[in-house]
């Protein structure tokens, strides 16, 4: 049974004073994620990311289409009990302290106050939180904000466990940190869904990625998969201070030293060590880029983002 | 979602249900609080400390103490009468709250110097009252008028047209005004002269209490004059006849009357040995004749309706 | 279920306590004192009759202010900082975060009081010397302003669900003002003719009883309150609340939380 099912998920929100110009969030989505895989849903700010995963949260109701979590309706408690949510920058009640929030989270998804006590002081080591338990939120960096938050999602062992931007406001440690930490959640057994802008912490850990463009999917799959489509580049380094017009129209250069550095399409390799040879100059290496995630990305989404909100003439319900 | 449709259902029930059940329960308050002796007690007594404690809204606050002027005499009345101890502080408050509020002396003026059960029996208090009006309202000449009239249930002819003639000096002055000036000094007993008071009250008064009282009056005017006239006319027979009619269609077929004599409420009067009954005295309050030996008047003054 | 509206409205209270919101009592017990001190040296033959008014309207006073500056905040406050996201996603019922907190405010509000009415009674052994039996009804008078902080927080409550903090405040206050009157409103609307007297009807019986529920002068002055006002007075608070808060689960169940 997949962990998560998408079918056709929507939402219109109605701004303006008379509630007529209609903004679309998410045009309908049809996704599924599979039971044990770390997701990674990318896009850039503004994408529907936070939209969909409200709407899986019941946090917000969708326009139209529907979705099963562990096969589950929306809203029902019992997914609810089964599934960890952590927001976007969170905010807690900054007049508790990591413990309290933990107990009091605890009891708010049904977990036995004695049993709770071990897991707490369990989930708080896990994080990194063990020595500030006592202290209250109101003083926490950023990035311990951050951790307090995934304990709170993993505290109740979910089997889904949906991370929004988990790495946020963490330093390079952290995110090192949390990197670890999804992955034990994946050898553990659970699903891990979670949304980002930041495409290489996606290509470090997830098994398939969703990328979303302007409430649009704009292409799903495994990396290999989506890399695989896109055309490659090639890096071409040679003595001189030369670049033949040819190169310079078509590549990314830099000049260090003597030596230029030069990445440009993979079709146009031929021509470029062409245009060296008849100047003579001196070739050193050419080495094959890797197409990387971001190259798809780029690829799929294209340059500038337009305007985000598209006026819809017909009647438009919320 | 069936489970938030079951929750709306019964949230929806809860608030309709419990909104209805919140009304009901204000009236049954409202009902239980009325008949206690804690509706006695004014809340504040000072009108001075009320006025600064209105933070200048003191005519909305004028205007509240009013309605409550009415509620109270209107509830303690129905009741049966018995003591009337909050209207004169009452009306004291809502008159210094607003000095203008010209109903409220009318009332006053009625209604304090009236005689238990109909009103609170003090006469002073009333011409305190109305006095405090005129002096906060010089062109105002209804208030002359409403004085004119507690000094004529005194029985204090004088004063009573020495008010009615300052009343008709003022610009506007209904033109009756001279004339009742004129009237009561000559003839201040008179029944012309109450029925010219109470025609007089009846017809310029908004007040639905008020012009059901001078109803009430006229009436019992009426009945008066009626029983007089009926007993002269038994007397007339007697002198024709030797003897008393025992019914009033004797008279009728002597020519001396059209037909069965009617009270202003429409029953009939009844003759016995040679005097005249009203048959329901209840229905008319002020009544002084035609009343049987005996007869002691209901505690709660039947006003009704004024037609 | 239960236990995790006891969580909610733990933690509610736990929230007021932590915000120092408890400090006005030093306030109020300052005040109390001075008071007392100051009526009972000038010794004006109505000692006691001030102590209870003025103890009794700043016990409501206090909390009604209290009641709407943290009962605005309650859902909107939720909603501006997100807090709501990691409490919704769990298995709690939108309903139940409502009744939670409504719990936790009156909770507060309860302790809130139940302090301050020491602070009364002290103020008035001091004054009189010795307590009298009739001095039992303002335990009563009591009762009825803690009723009326009930009805209050679940307005409060009901506003925070949908409008923000300014607007509720306004509304709350405004509700409580015109429910004082509420008796007053009663005998204007009687006295209406046509639509008007319709309307008018409408509002007088929709708005909060409070009228009803002030019993302070009569308590000052020793007089009894009567066992059905008492008893009728605590239905209609529970009626009252319980569709005000139902109010307040509909808006909630559909907001959309930014």
């Amino acid at each position: 049974m997949p962990a998560i099912e998408i079918f056709g998920l929507e939402k219109i929100y109605n701004t303006g004073f008379w509630r007529k110009r209609a903004k679309r969030a998410l045009h309908p989505l049809n996704l599924t994620v599979e039971d044990g895989e770390i997701f990674g849903f990318l896009g850039p700010n503004g994408a529907g990311k936070t939209t969909t995963l409200k709407m899986l949260m019941g946090l917000v109701f969708p326009t139209s289409g529907s979705a099963r979590i562990l096969g589950m309706e929306l809203g029902d408690p019992r997914m609810k009990a089964q599934i960890g949510f952590l927001p976007e920058q969170p905010y807690f009640y900054d007049y508790l302290t990591a413990r309290e929030l933990l107990n009091y989270y605890g009891h708010l998804s049904g977990m036995e106050s004695k049993q709770l006590a071990k897991k707490i002081d369990a989930v708080l080591e896990q994080v990194g939180l063990a020595g500030s338990a006592g202290v209250q939120l109101r003083k926490y960096s950023k990035g311990m904000l951050q951790r307090a938050g995934i304990a709170q999602a993993i505290l109740h062992d979910p089997k889904v466990v949906f991370l929004d931007e988990p790495m946020s406001g963490l330093d390079p440690m952290g995110r090192r940190e949390v990197r670890n930490l999804i992955e034990n959640l994946k050898a553990n057994g659970k699903t891990v869904f979670f949304s980002t802008h930041i495409l290489s912490d996606a290509e470090a850990l997830c098994d398939r990625v969703a990328i979303l463009g302007q409430g649009q999917l704009r292409g799903v799959g495994a990396i290999a998969e989506l890399t695989a489509g896109v055309h490659g580049r090639v890096e071409i380094v040679w003595q001189g201070t030369e670049i033949p017009a040819d190169i310079r129209s078509i590549a990314e250069y830099h000049r260090a030293a003597e030596i230029v550095r030069a990445v440009l399409p993979e079709e146009s390799q031929d021509a470029a060590l062409e245009a060296l040879r008849r100047r003579g100059l001196r070739l050193i290496s050419v080495t094959p880029v890797r197409t990387s995630l971001e190259d798809y990305f780029v690829a799929r989404l294209g340059t500038p983002r337009d305007a985000e909100t598209v006026s819809i003439q017909t009647q438009a319900h919320s | 979602m069936i489970l938030s449709q079951r929750i709306n259902i019964i949230a929806a029930t809860i608030l309709i249900c419990g909104m209805a059940c919140a009304a009901i329960l204000i009236r049954t308050i409202d009902q239980a609080h009325a008949s206690t002796a804690v509706q006695e007690t004014l809340y504040i007594s000072s009108p001075k400390l009320l006025k600064r404690l209105s933070l200048g809204y003191h005519g909305l606050f004028a205007d509240i103490y009013w309605t409550r002027v009415v509620q109270y005499f209107g509830g303690v009345h129905s009741r049966g009468g018995g003591t009337y101890n909050l209207l004169w502080p009452l009306l004291n408050i809502t008159t210094q709250l607003d000095p203008h509020l010209i109903p409220a002396y009318e009332f006053g003026g009625t209604f304090l110097s009236a005689k238990p059960p109909n009103g609170a029996g003090s006469p002073e208090q009333a011409i305190e009252l109305v006095q405090y009006g005129i002096q906060n309202n010089p062109g105002d000449w209804h208030l002359y008028y409403d004085l004119a009239f507690i000094y004529y249930d005194l029985k204090d002819y004088r004063h009573s047209a020495d008010a009615f003639l300052k009343g008709s000096q003022l610009p506007g002055a209904h033109p009756f005004l001279k004339i009742m000036a004129a009237q009561m000094a000559e003839h201040g007993g008179d029944i012309a002269t109450a029925r010219m008071m109470w025609t007089a009250t009846y017809q310029t008064t908004h007040d639905d209490m008020i012009r059901a009282n001078a109803a009430a009056h006229l009436r019992a005017l009426q009945a008066d004059e009626d029983v007089a006239m009926l007993e002269q006319l038994v007397q007339d027979y007697r002198v024709r006849t030797g003897r008393l009619p025992q019914t009033f269609s004797e008279l009728i077929s002597a020519r001396m009357l059209r037909g069965i004599p009617l009270d202003p409420v429409g029953h009939p009067y009844e003759l016995e040995d040679g005097r005249v009954f009203i048959s329901d005295p209840q229905d008319l309050p002020f009544v002084q004749k035609g009343l049987r030996p005996g007869y002691i008047p209901s505690p709660v003054p039947k006003l009704m309706p004024a037609n | 279920m239960n236990s995790r509206i006891l969580q909610i409205a733990t933690n509610t209270f736990r929230e007021a306590v932590r915000d120092r919101v408890l400090y006005n009592l030093i306030a109020f017990a300052l005040l109390m004192s001075a008071a007392a001190v100051l009526v009972g040296q000038i010794s004006i033959q109505i000692e006691k009759l001030v102590v209870i008014n003025l103890g009794l309207t700043a016990v409501s006073l206090f909390g009604i202010v209290i009641a709407i500056f943290i009962g605005i905040g309650l859902v909107s406050k939720e909603i501006d900082k997100r807090t709501l996201y990691t409490v919704l996603s769990r298995p709690v019922r939108r309903w139940e975060f409502i009744a939670g907190k409504f719990f936790g405010l009156v909770g507060t509000l309860f302790v809130n009081t139940f302090f301050m009415a020491i602070g009364v009674f002290a103020a008035l052994a001091y004054v009189s010397h010795h307590f009298e039996r009739s001095d039992a009804w303002v335990l009563v008078a009591l009762y009825f302003i803690v009723l009326q902080f009930v009805i209050l927080t679940a307005l409060a409550l009901f506003f925070s669900s949908f409008s923000t903090p300014i607007f509720s405040a306004v509304f709350a206050f405004w509700l409580f003002v015109i429910g004082s009157f509420a008796g007053d409103l009663r005998n204007f609307a009687a006295m209406a003719h046509g639509i008007t007297r319709w309307l008018a009807t409408a509002a007088a019986y929709m708005v909060p009883n409070f009228s009803a529920l002030n019993v302070i002068s009569e308590v000052a002055h020793g007089q009894a309150v009567p066992v059905q006002l008492i008893v009728l007075n605590t239905a209609y608070t529970f009626v009252y609340a319980a569709a005000v808060l139902s109010g307040a689960v509909l808006i909630f169940e559909r907001r959309n939380l930014k």
